[in-house]
């Protein structure tokens, strides 16, 4: 099972190490991660999939939650929560099937980042599912590469990471 | 005020209250060490940065205070390694300062260069690389107050060289208090559900932890075990928080525990764990284990619930108030019949001691008797010594048994004694060694004897690597593969060369008189104690075994 969590740490060196080689230690697999700033520049915000049961998703947030850096942790539900990610597909396209594969793309929403007169590379932007089902309808087609980023995901209306914030510097490092 | 980096970490260091330093010096950190010249702090100097390690850890462990060790960059910073994950694993507050090289040389592999931080990531609970002199005195504090806070932990802050010699400005500040916390509304629920599940429970047992210990707890965890009347055993870490004296404690549980301790548990429907992480060491088969029990868990790490044993009542946050409330709020149930099944098993399972030839439970119970009521602080290291230690030593009071539990690391007795001994002058420091690890850090001794470092070595000679015999003999069809000491080595000739007196004995006549006569001397001393090769530590209970499944011995 797969559960998304978004993680606000500060930004500081060697702070994505720290995550990430919290996971790798304790044999936590992650399936996907994604890292970058936030409004505020004190502050990065790390969106990670993790594959498990609700009892490993249980000592992840646990374990998260006594990194010095990590500020909040919060889980992003599938119903609650909006998920993207970004991949980009380089196919053989040149000859016939060009026509063929424009229009599928645009049933995707897939934009056309570059074409060339044998390739064509397309951008996608979606859920998982989504990117995954357009990247196995171009199979046929012959990927000559592809690049996929992690999902990143905010939580539907008014509820934020903000709200799971500790409430001094540094302070519930006690727990 | 106008201060150099290096002068500002003197300055945080006494602000913290450290009176003592251990420590090695070398060409990264020599900036640090010109300020140590002449600061108010008595600085220990080891043979080796891992009896620095141990000994800040040893220190710690003793006096509960934060212990502190200096080692240059590279080389320096590599031997504190297994140090720091000895008090990592033990939950031991350190802060370690290493040298690096100046910030312009990082990243080339100059010359001692490594990236400690990288390193240590994994073994410490947080470590730091200042880049600016500045903020060394934010960095020193909150290093001090993460070692210190919650569930404690060795933090590791790195120096590079123009670092601890830029010029800064040092504003004093006094200590932060380090805030106590726990979580009133699912507290009290917990409190409440635990009480209810303690009074209906027919065979309830207590489990103490190293965290009674940590969390100074101590009184508080006898005062609910007398009030419920119901049966308490301690893991190898939890030993002394009840005195070995008291009438409900039944010894160690685990692997090499007391048959009625781990019978006790193994039965019992109801456990009480206090500070106690369920290492495998203690629960031997996980799976088996919680068969039939209820679980109540207090720990001041949330993520200890439910990490190696699912938990149904967790109490979370500082031990001492925790057990207080509960205390306060629990009724005892009727386990009279319980008392009395557990009472026959200890009464069927006491050790004997033979005294017809010189052996390690015979020694124990020696120790014992000779420093029965005089402040003494007992360290082992690690191996069938530390077992029959834990087995037969009777440790009165929280904070006097130093061992190594959770990384098991050959080589911390002899410099954590040391560190112990600095931090309690008041007290005799008992070591209790083997042949084995003496050796890797019996260097040491030299130590002891240029501070004059009154710690008694008593070390258990088998000529063996003792555990890993033991286990050659029981699952490896008795094929000592490199487990048998090619060379017989002299402890006593090399105490002497390191400045301590040393005694060698081979009869129970000639150890009662050689620890008379070193606890006399009131100086260093070793005594090597001649043991048979072949005695094995029983009970014992195999790995992934259940707690009443115990190894038959031929």
């Amino acid at each position: 099972m797969k559960h998304v969590l978004s993680i606000l740490v500060y930004n500081q060196p060697g702070v994505l190490v720290r995550v990430a080689g919290m996971f790798s230690r304790r044999g936590f697999n992650i399936h996907s991660l994604a890292v970058g700033t936030t409004q505020d520049p004190r502050y990065s915000r790390i969106t990670v999939v993790v594959c498990g049961d609700n009892g490993i998703l249980d000592q992840v947030v646990k374990q998260l939650d006594k990194l010095v850096e990590v500020e909040a942790i919060q889980l992003l539900p599938p119903d609650a929560s909006v998920r993207r990610g970004i991949a980009m597909v380089k196919i053989a396209a040149g000859g016939d099937k060009r026509a063929e594969v424009l229009k599928l793309a645009e049933v995707f929403r897939a934009n056309i980042v570059d074409i060339s007169e044998q390739t064509a590379t397309f951008e996608i932007t979606g859920d998982d599912d989504k990117i995954d089902a357009f990247v196995d309808l171009l199979g046929p087609y012959g990927i000559l590469e592809m690049v996929r980023t992690g999902l990143a995901g905010l939580a539907r209306g008014t509820s934020n990471i903000h709200q799971y914030e500790r409430r001094e510097y540094y302070e519930q490092i006690v727990l | 005020m106008q201060l150099t980096g290096a002068e500002a970490v003197v300055k945080c260091l006494v602000e913290e209250g450290v009176d003592t330093v251990f420590g090695y010096p070398g060409g990264q950190i020599m900036p640090l060490y010109d300020a140590l010249y002449d600061a108010p702090l008595r600085h220990i100097l080891t043979v080796h940065e891992q009896g620095a390690v141990h000994a800040a850890d040893g220190y710690a462990r003793a006096s509960g205070r934060v212990g502190v060790c200096i080692a240059t960059s590279g080389p320096g910073a590599t031997n504190l390694v297994t140090g720091l994950a000895a008090a990592y694993l033990d939950s031991v507050p350190l802060v370690a300062i290493t040298g690096q090289v100046p910030t312009g040389m990082l990243g080339r592999d100059s010359f001692q260069e490594v990236d400690i931080t990288g390193i240590t990531m994994s073994v410490t609970k947080h470590n730091f690389l200042v880049r600016d002199a500045a903020r060394i005195p934010e960095v020193m504090r909150l290093a001090f107050r993460i070692a210190r806070s919650g569930r404690p932990g060795p933090v590791l802050v790195d120096l590079p060289r123009d670092v601890q010699q830029g010029k800064m400005t040092f504003y004093p500040e006094e200590p932060a208090p380090v805030r106590r916390e726990t979580d009133e509304t699912r507290t009290e629920d917990a409190v409440r559900r635990a009480a209810a599940a303690i009074t209906a429970a027919r065979r309830p047992v207590m489990v103490l932890g190293g965290g009674v210990i940590r969390g100074q707890a101590s009184r508080e965890a006898a005062l609910l075990a007398e009030k419920l009347g119901l049966p308490v055993v301690s893991t190898l870490m939890g030993l002394g928080a009840l005195p070995s004296t008291h009438p409900q404690w039944l010894g160690l549980t685990g692997m090499h525990g007391h048959v009625a301790a781990n019978r006790t548990v193994h039965e019992a429907d109801l456990v009480i764990a206090v500070g106690s992480r369920f290492s495998d060491r203690v629960t031997g088969d996980p799976k088996r284990y919680p068969a039939g029990k209820t679980f109540i868990h207090l720990d001041i790490d949330r993520s200890e619930v439910g990490k190696n044993v699912a938990s149904h009542i967790a109490l979370i946050g500082e031990l001492k108030p925790l057990l207080a409330r509960l205390a306060a709020q629990t009724a005892p149930g009727d386990i009279a019949s319980w008392n009395a099944a557990v009472a026959t098993w200890r009464e069927e399972n006491k050790p004997e001691y033979t005294a017809e030839s010189l052996n390690a439970p015979w020694i124990m119970r020696e120790i014992s008797r000779r420093a029965a009521g005089q402040p003494v602080v007992f360290a082992t290291d690690v191996g069938q010594h530390q077992m029959w230690a834990a087995q037969h030593l009777s440790v009165d009071t929280p904070g006097t048994w130093l061992t190594s539990g959770g990384l098991g690391c050959m080589g911390f007795g002899l410099p954590a004694a040391l560190g112990a001994q600095v931090a309690a002058p008041g007290h005799r420091a008992v070591l209790v060694a083997g042949d084995g690890g003496f050796k890797m850090t019996g260097m040491e001794l030299y130590t002891l004897a240029a501070y004059n470092l009154p710690v008694i070595a008593v070390v258990l000679d088998n000529r063996c690597l003792g555990m890993v015999r033991q286990w050659q003999q029981l699952f490896y069809r008795e094929r000592y593969s490199s487990s048998l000491v090619p060379r017989e080595m002299d402890f006593a000739a090399f105490a002497e060369v390191c400045g301590v007196p040393g005694w060698r004995v081979a009869t129970p006549a000639e150890f009662t008189a050689a620890f008379s006569a070193a606890w006399e001397s009131g100086g260093p001393a070793v005594i090597a104690a001649d043991i048979a090769t072949k005695d094995i530590v029983t009970p014992m209970i195999a790995p992934g075994a259940a707690l009443n499944e115990f190894v038959h011995v031929k």
